[in-house]
């Protein structure tokens, strides 16, 4: 813990000494409810819950999340502070812990700032409340499953574009894999079991599950192994370039 | 307090450093000397742990680079080549977070970091941030990034480069201010910093060590080592170069005529010292003289003729 705190107070500040967070915040507000009240009809509906408003998460974060993930090591490694960073007397697991968990609380901040809403349908009528928390909750459990994909991925390469395209290509990929685009395609030859394995990758299905207010242990658990396998494979990969050079 | 045994690495089919071996004590200062991609950097980077060697062994104070890297790296103060930082902190920010990171907190963390800013002369620019700075204000917030634990082991990827004189003369004089309890391995460009700060000059070359010695036992290969310059009235040229050529101790000599004075070069026979002869020479024959010394030898001279000799006899052998 000592040395992931240092990582994560810089990387979390770095945030808000560029326009870099004050963009992101914005857009993100921005693209919020421009979707949830002009694309989603969030009046015409007459229902006063969010699940309109949480609908458009998985699709918001194919693009924003990887727009904040693609720097983390790119960045690093584009300006040569990838160096300093790893000549420091600092784990490496602690390193990419430090980094992640700061973009991840970024995007924490940003998604807190969309409680207006909540206080819009809470004075409009009588949403379900615990919905709303366990959405809340599920949807920052699937921001953190995307950063962590993109974590990864930004580790690979120096050039933050590539990154970015990589990223959202992958996520894309994790968030369809329930849909007949994705399923259609092994299941001409590949056996049931593996088209199951593959569907239940989906985030769309078990973002969903959370968002009906029932917050299951076995999506809590999927994205957490999510998050932790592809941590572990950035601390690889990380460690793999060190060897290549 | 840094031992390097048979350190490798290969890059695919290229060899960066080969099977090199260094031991460095406290107290020293070596000066790492090498033409570019010579394997300076990728030496320095696998002994701080930022590459993984493809062979060999790494120990900084005892600790084992690959095995105890984080004692290692607690041991070392490494500056990169280039000093890089991040930019969008003010240099007081950034060298608070090294000194966190190096385990330092509340009063004493401030303590260090302003002894370190002391040293590097960077109080007035503290609050500025970092990509904001010159290139010499940039390179001492690396140098005072590096010294701020004040590690027993400083590790500086061509430390003066981009700064003016007088930031030279400074950053030379910390240097050698704390040489007597540090190791020290300084890669550089500048040959008159090696006669400068350097306790121990190490040429490589195609990732191998070419050269090892003082900066005086460097000087000594020189063929202009003991080699005494002679300048004179050109008319004088043939009579005094006849004479100067016929003394015992004057194995050859070069002249360069250059408008109305003529400068004769006189090179010793192995272990004479002209001078001697030369000036008692010039006395008897009541030279004119304009000038006369004898060198020490030239840096550039020695390192061009080995790191050029050995590369045209790879070729030759290769063929």
């Amino acid at each position: 813990m000592k040395h992931i705190w240092p990582i994560f107070r810089r990387e979390f500040a770095a945030y808000f000494a560029t326009p870099l967070a004050y963009v992101f915040i914005v857009i993100f507000l921005f693209a919020m409810g421009a979707f949830t009240f002009y694309v989603g009809h969030f009046f015409d509906n007459n229902i006063a819950d969010l699940s309109v408003f949480f609908g458009f998460h998985p699709w918001l974060y194919l693009f924003l999340v990887p727009a904040i993930s693609m720097r983390l090591w790119a960045e690093e490694r584009r300006t040569g502070t990838m160096e300093l960073l790893l000549t420091l007397p600092i784990p490496l697991w602690a390193t990419v812990a430090g980094k992640f968990l700061a973009a991840w609380a970024f995007i924490a901040v940003a998604l807190a700032l969309t409680f207006p809403i909540w206080i819009t349908v809470n004075y409009l009528g009588s949403p379900d409340n615990g919905v709303i928390v366990a959405s809340y909750i599920g949807s920052l459990l699937m921001a953190g499953a995307y950063l962590a994909i993109g974590a990864c991925i930004s580790a690979t390469t120096q050039n933050q574009v590539i990154a970015f395209v990589i990223t959202v290509a992958v996520c894309f990929l994790f968030c369809v894999s329930g849909a007949p685009l994705v399923l259609d395609f092994f299941r001409a030859w590949a056996p049931l079991a593996l088209i199951n394995a593959i569907s239940s990758f989906s985030f769309l299905t078990h973002f969903q599950a959370i968002s009906q207010g029932v917050i299951d242990l076995r999506d809590l658990v999927f994205f957490f192994s999510l998050i932790a396998l592809f941590l572990t494979a950035n601390v690889v990969v990380v460690d793999l370039k060190k060897s290549g050079g | 307090m840094i031992e390097i045994e048979g350190l490798t690495k290969r890059f695919g089919p290229y060899t960066a450093v080969s099977n090199l071996s260094l031991t460095v004590n406290k107290g020293e200062v070596l000066g790492f000397l090498g033409p570019n991609g010579a394997g300076k950097s990728t030496t320095m980077k696998m002994v701080t742990g930022y590459l993984a060697a493809t062979a060999g062994r790494v120990r900084v104070c005892g600790h084992d680079v690959e095995t105890d890297e984080l004692a290692a790296q607690a041991a070392i103060g490494y500056l990169p080549e280039g000093a890089p930082a991040y930019g969008d902190m003010t240099a007081r920010q950034f060298l608070l977070f090294i000194a966190e990171v190096r385990g330092f907190k509340g009063a004493e963390a401030k303590a260090r970091v302003t002894a370190a800013v002391e040293k590097t002369e960077l109080e007035g620019v503290l609050d500025q941030p970092i990509e904001t700075l010159s290139k010499g204000f940039k390179r001492r917030v690396g140098l005072a990034q590096a010294i701020l634990h004040d590690p027993p082991v400083l590790i500086m990827d061509e430390p003066t480069d981009g700064l003016d004189p007088n930031q030279k003369h400074a950053v030379r004089n910390l240097i050698r201010g704390m040489a007597k309890e540090k190791a020290i391995i300084i890669s550089t460009h500048l040959l008159e910093e090696v006669d400068g700060m350097c306790t121990r000059a190490v040429i490589i070359d195609r990732g191998q060590i070419v050269a090892d010695g003082t900066p005086a036992e460097l000087l000594a290969r020189s063929r202009y080592h003991n080699a005494v310059t002679i300048v004179l009235p050109a008319t004088m040229r043939a009579d005094a170069l006849m004479k100067v050529k016929n003394l015992a101790s004057v194995a050859g000599t070069e002249v360069t005529v250059n408008g109305d004075t003529v400068t004769v070069t006189a090179f010793p026979r192995k272990g004479a010292l002209p001078i001697e002869d030369i000036s008692a020479l010039a006395v008897r024959e009541k030279w004119d003289v304009k000038e006369l010394h004898a060198e020490p030898g030239r840096l550039d001279e020695v390192f061009r003729a080995i790191t050029t000799h050995d590369a045209a006899k790879t070729k030759a052998s290769a063929a």
